[in-house]
């Protein structure tokens, strides 16, 4: 079995989006034209993150999930303002198998459980944002990265999976939009700790960096934003994912 | 018609969603009337077999899908636990299965495994035909599906045996005995691979 490569796409109002470290979202283009191609490239998974939701203190935006659930004939999460097991049960509803929750599990963690426990853990990712903090070494981060949660990234992962999560996606904000290469050592900090797959995210640059997540951090999947939206130096909006025959080189 | 059973559990979206594609005519219907004109049943399924037994029992759709397959004999096809739920029992509960294969659902078990796998088994991987069926009529080259599971089926009878999968040792990834089919994979998840299955399953059967 060979790791899932996932690309995560970011979601503003209608349109795809990408940032760096979490600030300047710059337009990319349609969703729904993205998901036609990671789909015609038969992409592992695919994720989706409305990352003005839960800032903007809105609802999921049920019509443009279920438009890009119905390109998707592959597994597709979706995260993004989702604060109730009714938003999550909507959303599971209309073709989308797994749900993203990230400063509702913060505010409220017995949330994760009470999924968990109606939809089954396969469908329950919690999403953890991370950022080097000043003085004490990591911090979780919520609200799009604005919120200091105040809480060690690994306890917090621990406690995710303790309450029914089945996987920990785990972002670096540092290395977001860097494509520098993954954090490794925090990866290696919260796989190693944690019980259940960890999805590693921020930073991805080349394909051997998804193998350094996997063999160095332990990650069990990886996933990625600017690699699969971004071309050459310039940065030129080009959607793309290696062939199956790279990713079986390449991927441990 | 294929009729989707709609039991409370499994992305019926999705699956309809690739019927369409591959356009098979389909609905979703969690009523015994619409089951009895069924041309063709999927029973899909995520979540626990005790869930899943207990959501058809109370649902009564029992006695109606016994009357359909085993009488009538509608083609069925199982999809992940839905395939599960075919079997006599299941480790996972404590309601007994349908009991129409002679089979039952065991937990991935490593002890005497090479190497020691975290479940559940999660993602794609390939399956080994060992048994040609009209369900992979023009399969392409090494095929591979999506699976998300932590139970497979334990066959007592190797002539249902349709396809084998490795997670640290090969166990059965799908199942046909006449008009009941089974597939432990996602097939509405699963691609071209999974679109040619549902299509076969439409077509061919």
């Amino acid at each position: 079995m060979r790791t899932r490569v996932i690309p995560c796409l970011l979601l503003k109002g209608l349109g795809l989006v990408k940032t760096i470290k979490f600030r300047d979202p710059t337009y990319v283009g349609d969703p729904i034209n993205a998901v036609r191609i990671f789909n015609d490239k038969e992409v592992d998974e695919l994720i989706f993150l409305d990352i003005d939701a839960t800032v903007a203190g809105r609802a999921p935006n049920y019509d443009l999930i279920a438009r890009i659930a119905s390109e998707c004939f592959m597994p597709l999460g979706y995260g993004g303002g989702i604060r109730s097991t009714d938003d999550i049960k909507r959303i599971l509803g209309i073709g989308v198998e797994k749900v993203v929750l990230n400063s509702a599990a913060v505010h409220n963690p017995e949330l994760v459980k009470a999924a968990s426990d109606l939809f089954g853990s396969q469908s329950i990712v919690v999403s953890v944002d991370v950022k080097k903090t000043l003085l004490s070494g990591y911090g979780v981060y919520i609200h799009g990265g604005r919120v200091n949660a105040k809480l060690d990234p690994v306890r917090h992962a621990v406690k995710m999976a303790a309450m029914g999560a089945g996987e920990i996606f785990l972002n670096s904000i540092d290395r977001d939009g860097t494509m520098k290469g993954y954090d490794v050592g925090l990866i290696r900090e919260v796989a190693g700790n944690v019980s259940v797959p960890v999805i590693a995210c921020g930073g991805a640059g080349k394909v051997g960096d998804f193998a350094d997540a996997v063999s160095k951090g332990g990650a069990s999947a990886v996933s990625a934003g600017s690699i699969f939206v971004f071309h050459g130096k310039n940065r030129a909006v080009l959607i793309n994912y290696p062939t199956q025959a790279d990713l079986a080189r390449y991927i441990p | 018609m294929i009729v989707i059973v709609d039991y409370g559990l499994g992305n019926l979206g999705s699956v309809l969603n690739m019927l369409k594609k591959v356009r098979a005519e389909a609905v979703v219907s969690s009523d015994p009337a619409v089951i009895c004109e069924a041309s063709k049943l999927i029973l899909p399924g995520v979540g626990s077999f005790d869930s899943g037994m207990r959501n058809l029992g109370n649902r009564g759709l029992i006695p109606v899908l016994e009357e359909r397959v085993l009488r009538h004999g509608t083609p069925i096809l199982g999809l992940c636990l839905g395939m599960q739920l075919f079997t006599k029992r299941s480790e996972e509960g404590e309601i007994p299965g349908l009991g129409w294969i002679d089979a039952e659902t065991v937990r991935f078990n490593f002890d005497s495994a090479t190497e020691k796998l975290r479940v559940p088994h999660m993602g794609w991987n390939t399956v080994e035909i060992v048994r040609a069926h009209g369900i992979y009529k023009d399969m392409f080259e090494e095929p591979r599906f999506y699976f998300v599971h932590s139970y497979h089926v334990k066959s007592s009878d190797p002539s249902i045996v349709l396809t084998t999968t490795r997670f640290g040792y090969d166990f059965t990834s799908s199942v046909a005995k006449e008009n009941v089919v089974g597939v432990q994979f996602h097939p509405e998840k699963s691609h071209k691979y999974g679109m040619k299955v549902l299509k076969n399953f439409a077509e061919v059967l």
